[in-house]
């Protein structure tokens, strides 16, 4: 998994093609960076200078714009991400909770993925589903509702069946 | 859709995590399997409000809704809109025709203009959007009204921006049609930074083409001929929806060049936030459409002034954009009525945390806190008693009970030493901490602060140490007394609003629930419970 990435890889050559559809703009850089990580899952290096250089804007910027959001990552992701709600009305109902019991049960804190690499452990500002609060994204899919007590087993079962 | 009867799910956010998607197709496969497909349609939709109850379903005529529909219940659904027997009671959650049921209360005392497709329509469909009378207001315009005319309209309605600050809409619009510039631009700002807020994501999951009508007409008005929405990555459906609507539009020339055949040519694009709440801030916004930092920048010159790549820039939030075709339908003076005199309309609100309905509401400006949070909302769960009611999220402040019986609107709340912020509404009951919950929004801005100016910087890290210092209980008074020093001073001297508001929680706190601080420091006790004293919390 950890080969080097080349210029002839099919993932980088989707970028370039996706930086040409924006006509290399420099202010496309954000959505171009969104891309790579939908690809990636992650903003890896090589990939960051090649867009530095296709955009023409200072690798400078680049990092600094692929630091200053939470959405992107410069580490690689899990592969299975937990994304834990802590947005207000999520925390009043337990998210912290929750939040303490992935990281027992894990081994991980905030950010970090497990030494397996399998899951990737996350705390998000909120997802617009407080109405399901507490709620928990496991890669695509909401959880809605979530007892702190049951969710570590819940995530260990996916991880199991994937 | 004449004599068909409409079955509709919600496809929102809530239900479709509640499953709703395979309620949907099981409803489909079966009118398919009884051959009925001439009789019944099965039609996603928006939120419906109720998200707490999903899978909700409306039976034609809107005058009945079930609520928990699982694929289990579809055929019994069926029967009954085919003339069968009725669905199981357990699962109607209301209908027109019982205004005394207990959850009556829930849709009579809301009014609908922003949501009034939400729930109702597919926002998947173009055809269905007309077929209510969409991109009607639009046409009207573009062939009845000077641009003027159009300002003048929205001026007349009193419509208020809906992001939070509640400037009045048509000013903005009229400061922008007054530039002189050959190039400007319209902004969506759905970048709903509040944590406990959802209303702009239900509106663009629910109805985006009402979005997208709205900033045309608005780029009519002030001479702009391309807009941006500018979205948070956390709402793929809404993006998904957004990105169809825009194609579907662009493809019956209702985007795009001379839209219905008149000089005035407008196109829209998404651009996606990437996870900072700083970025809702207008000139922020900017910079990140441009592909920069989201860092704000002084104002004036303002973005009506000088925004997007130096043009003068019209930034209006989700909720206002959608309000703009019903006023221009129905005229301002039917718009101004509604509400109260200086705070006309309805405000969508989003209610969450510890109460019994959860979910999204339209009322009309106005009504009170209690109607709010005990007619609708149906009251605190569990038994326990209402303690505070957090709106405006991270800038906002918590409401204890004696107010409320307070009028929703922009400066009663605002003399609470609350705002209406973006319309979130987090309910708490006697298991919250005042004092944690003051921490908890401080440590929000302090992670949120985009570090470019000092006192917001220093300033939040600084008060939020405090605070987890007073719940670790080992804090003194004059931590007390040091807070209260610097809660109007970073206020005073922040460069954004993020910044000038984010004390606001630890001074409403500490303005209603004082004696909650005074336990934590003198007695060391967390009345609710929430702070345990013996942890030496690690300060950061
Ligand atoms: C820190 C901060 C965050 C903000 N977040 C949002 C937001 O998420 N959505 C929004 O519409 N306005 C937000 N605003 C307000 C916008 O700057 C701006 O006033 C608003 O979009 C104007 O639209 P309106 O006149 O329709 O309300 C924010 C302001 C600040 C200071
Ligand atoms: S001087 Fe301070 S504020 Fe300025 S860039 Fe350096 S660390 Fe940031
Ligand atoms: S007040 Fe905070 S968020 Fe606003 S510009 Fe200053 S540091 Fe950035
Ligand atoms: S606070 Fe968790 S989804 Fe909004
Ligand atoms: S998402 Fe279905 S009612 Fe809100």
């Amino acid at each position: 998994m950890s080969a080097p990435l080349t210029f002839d890889d099919p993932r980088v050559k989707r970028v370039t093609r996706e930086m040409k559809l924006y006509d290399r703009r420099p202010d496309a850089l954000i959505q171009i960076l969104h891309i790579v990580q939908e690809i990636f899952g992650y903003l890896p290096e090589m990939v960051l200078r090649l867009v530095a250089k296709e955009l023409r804007v200072p690798a400078s910027r680049v990092y600094g714009v692929s630091t200053f959001y939470h959405y992107f990552s410069l580490k690689a992701r899990g592969d299975h991400q937990c994304l834990v709600c802590m947005g207000t009305a999520c925390y009043v109902k337990g998210a912290g909770k929750i939040l303490d019991q992935l990281q027992k049960a894990f081994g991980v804190r905030p950010g970090e993925v497990t030494p397996d690499g399998k899951l990737g452990l996350a705390q998000a500002r909120c997802l617009g589903a407080c109405g399901l609060a507490p709620a928990v994204v496991y890669d695509e899919e909401i959880l809605a509702r979530v007892d702190p007590a049951k969710i570590a087993a819940t995530v260990q079962e996916k991880l199991r069946g994937s | 859709m004449g004599q068909k009867r409409r079955i509709v799910v919600c496809a929102g956010a809530g239900c479709f995590s509640c499953n709703s998607a395979e309620t949907l197709s099981t409803l489909q496969r079966l009118v398919k399997e009884r051959g009925v497909e001439t009789q019944v349609d099965i039609v996603p939709a928006g939120c419906m409000g109720a998200c707490q109850r999903g899978p909700l379903v409306q039976l034609p005529n809107d005058d009945i809704l079930l609520q928990g529909v699982g694929p289990q219940e579809a055929a019994a659904v069926l029967d009954q809109v085919l003339g069968g027997p009725a669905a199981p009671a357990e699962l109607k959650l209301y209908s027109a025709r019982e205004p005394d049921a207990p959850d009556a209360h829930f849709f009579q005392k809301q009014q609908k203009i922003v949501l009034e497709n939400c729930g109702r329509i597919n926002p998947e469909s173009l055809d269905e959007y007309i077929a209510v009378g969409g991109y009607q207001a639009l046409h009207r315009m573009l062939s009845e009204m000077t641009r003027e005319a159009v300002v003048a309209e929205i001026k007349k309605s009193g419509l208020r921006g809906r992001g939070g600050a509640g400037y009045p809409t048509g000013l903005k619009w009229e400061t922008v049609a007054k530039m002189v510039n050959e190039q400007k631009y319209v902004i969506c700002n759905a970048d709903e930074g509040d944590p406990g807020a959802f209303m702009d994501r239900s509106v663009l999951e629910g109805d985006p083409h009402r979005v997208l009508e709205g900033m045309a007409i608005a780029g009519y008005a002030v001479g702009a001929n391309k807009g941006f929405v500018y979205v948070r990555a956390e709402y793929p459906l809404a993006i998904k929806r957004l990105e169809l609507a825009i194609k579907g539009a662009r493809r019956e020339g209702l985007l795009g060049r001379e839209i219905f055949r008149t000089s005035f040519s407008f196109d829209v694009e998404i651009r996606i936030g990437a996870g900072a709440f700083v970025c809702g801030e207008e000139t922020a916004l900017i910079a990140s459409i441009e592909g920069r930092r989201g860092q704000p920048r002084p104002r004036p010159p303002y973005p009506a002034e000088s925004g997007l790549w130096g043009k003068p820039t019209l930034i209006n939030n989700v909720e206002t954009f959608a309000n703009i075709a019903p006023i221009l339908t129905k005229g301002g003076e039917w718009f101004s009525a509604i509400g109260t005199p200086k705070n006309a309309g309805t405000k969508v609100f989003a209610l969450a945390g510890k109460i019994r309905n959860t979910g999204l509401i339209e009322v009309p400006m106005g009504i009170t806190l209690r109607e709010i949070i005990f007619d609708i909302g149906g009251g605190i769960p569990g038994g326990r008693r209402f303690k505070a009611v957090q709106t405006g999220g991270p800038s906002g402040g918590c409401i204890p009970e004696a107010h409320l019986d307070t009028h929703v609107d922009y400066e009663s709340l605002q003399t609470l030493g609350s705002i209406m912020g973006s319309g979130g509404f987090i309910v708490m009951d006697d298991t919250s901490c005042m004092v944690d919950v003051a921490r908890f929004f401080m440590e929000f801005c302090m992670d949120e602060s985009c570090g470019k100016c000092v006192p917001c910087r220093v300033g939040t890290k600084h008060m939020h140490d405090l605070l987890a210092k007073i719940c670790a209980g080992h804090a003194t008074m004059g931590d007390l007394a040091l807070l209260e020093e610097l809660a109007p001073m970073v206020k005073a001297t922040s460069l954004c609003g993020l910044g000038m508001t984010a004390p606001n929680p630890l001074i409403s706190t500490l303005r209603y629930f004082r004696d909650e601080y005074a336990a934590h420091i003198r007695d060391r006790r967390c009345p609710a419970g929430v702070c345990s004293m013996d942890a030496v919390e690690a300060l950061r």
